[in-house]
């Protein structure tokens, strides 16, 4: 009778275990992919701020350029020059997990970008800079930018939606809470203040 | 989510989704402007291109895309037809459209160092508008794809493939050497005629599968690249 008992509870016993380490697995395999995509989401992000740092890196060369052409337009050069520092202070490392940092970090480059083809619209007026070769090698590499930044940002943008719609969805929710997980910013369509630059030849 | 929603919808609303072609050659022209025998030449040229270094160079002349974004046109042109390879993202594409006097160098990951964004809108500034303006378009695209070729020449090299080619070409020489064999001990007796009629259309079966393989093999298909919006557009 009493060895029935303890039969029946070790019987139990085991059950529970498997049952346990069946499912700390399934909350392993879940939090692994988990894993798999926030990381995905990181390297896209990283792909969306290179491309913003290359804008950066390209406006120097290019202010100086125009600026020793069309040396008149004082007003636009600061703009494109005060919005280029405004985004040189926020750490863009830090914008991923940070909802307002992010937004802060997205209003700023919009402003860049609408300074800078403020700027490329006032060179219109300027032909001698159309025949200058090396202006038109960094207007190429601005328009090239411009549609990397875009291109990446859609895909960073898909990135996070499926990063989003996981995290939210039952039974990878409570994995996602218990470890850490939490939305993730993504960009708002902001008509006009993204938009490239547009510049025909 | 918005986001993506707004980019959707209103790129429906400027325009509809045009047809992204299927792209089965290296050099494609929808609009029949370069003759079928100048057309064969650049798809060699590219093709051989390919083999050497392993870099696709895509050419595709359209019409128009109906004020579709070129930049967004040629990028999904070259993402669906996969250009370059999965390891290298070595895939170009120069497209044109004819009668929107727009074109576009679009330049996959993997060789935005070699031909990058001054060096591409370069090439369509002043080598290939400058034959478009005359109305010369086969010799602006061949002007285009030379510059595109020595500008990526020097990157990737092709280590694998095209194996069964060489393999194939060693039988024809195998072939040819048993067929002269028998053309000059069995000329006596009809055995060795027969030989070598047999081997002879052995060699021309194998000739014409040959040269038909060329044609099959030498069609276009992707390797998997990945592009991120590099490269130049211009007009003329």
């Amino acid at each position: 009778m009493k060895s029935k008992g303890l039969l029946i509870g070790c019987g139990a016993g085991a059950v529970l275990v498997v049952v346990l380490i069946g499912i700390v697995m399934w909350g392993v395999g879940i939090y692994n992919d988990l894993v798999r995509i926030d990381e995905s989401v990181t390297q896209s992000w990283s792909q969306v701020e290179n491309q913003y740092q290359r804008r950066l890196d390209l406006i120097p060369n290019l202010v100086n350029t125009v600026k020793g052409v069309a040396e008149f337009e004082k007003e636009t050069f600061t703009a494109v020059t005060e919005a280029r520092s405004k985004v040189g202070q926020i750490n863009a490392g830090e914008v991923l997990n940070d909802p307002a940092k992010f937004q802060q970090f997205q209003a700023a480059q919009g402003e860049l970008s609408s300074a800078l083809s403020r700027l490329m619209v006032v060179v219109e007026n300027y032909p001698q800079l159309k025949a200058n070769e090396n202006f038109l090698q960094l207007q190429a590499q601005l328009e090239g930018t411009e549609n990397r930044i875009s291109v990446e940002r859609m895909k960073f943008t898909q990135r996070v939606q499926e990063y989003n719609t996981r995290i939210r969805q039952f039974p990878a929710n409570i994995i996602a809470g218990i470890s850490g997980f939490s939305v993730k910013p993504n960009f708002a369509a902001e008509p006009g203040a993204d938009k490239a630059p547009k510049v025909e030849f | 989510m918005k986001y993506f929603i707004a980019i959707v919808l209103s790129v429906s609303i400027i325009s509809a989704q045009p047809d992204f072609p299927v792209l089965q050659r290296y050099a494609t022209d929808l609009t029949n402007t370069i003759t079928g025998s100048q057309i064969n030449s650049l798809d060699n040229q590219l093709r051989r291109f390919d083999d050497t270094t392993s870099n696709q160079v895509l050419f595709l002349m359209n019409s128009t895309i109906d004020g579709y974004p070129i930049e967004m046109y040629t990028y999904e042109v070259a993402t669906k037809n996969k250009l370059g390879s999965k390891e290298n993202n070595n895939g170009v594409l120069f497209f044109v459209a004819k009668d929107d006097r727009k074109m576009r160098i679009e330049v996959g990951y993997g060789l935005e160092g070699t031909l990058p964004d001054a060096l591409a809108s370069s090439i369509i500034r002043n080598d290939v508008a400058p034959f478009f303006k005359q109305g010369d378009y086969y010799s602006g695209v061949q002007a285009g794809i030379s510059s595109i070729i020595s500008a990526t020449k020097g990157e990737y090299k092709r280590e694998d493939r095209r194996e069964e080619d060489e393999d194939s070409d060693g039988l024809f020489w195998i072939y040819l050497i048993f067929l002269l064999i028998f053309l000059i001990f069995g000329k006596k007796g009809k055995g060795g005629l027969l030989g070598a009629i047999i081997l002879g259309n052995a060699i021309g079966g194998g000739r014409s599968s040959g040269s038909f393989g060329g044609g099959s093999f030498g069609g276009f298909s992707g390797g998997g690249g990945s592009f991120g919006g590099g490269g130049a557009s211009g007009g003329w």
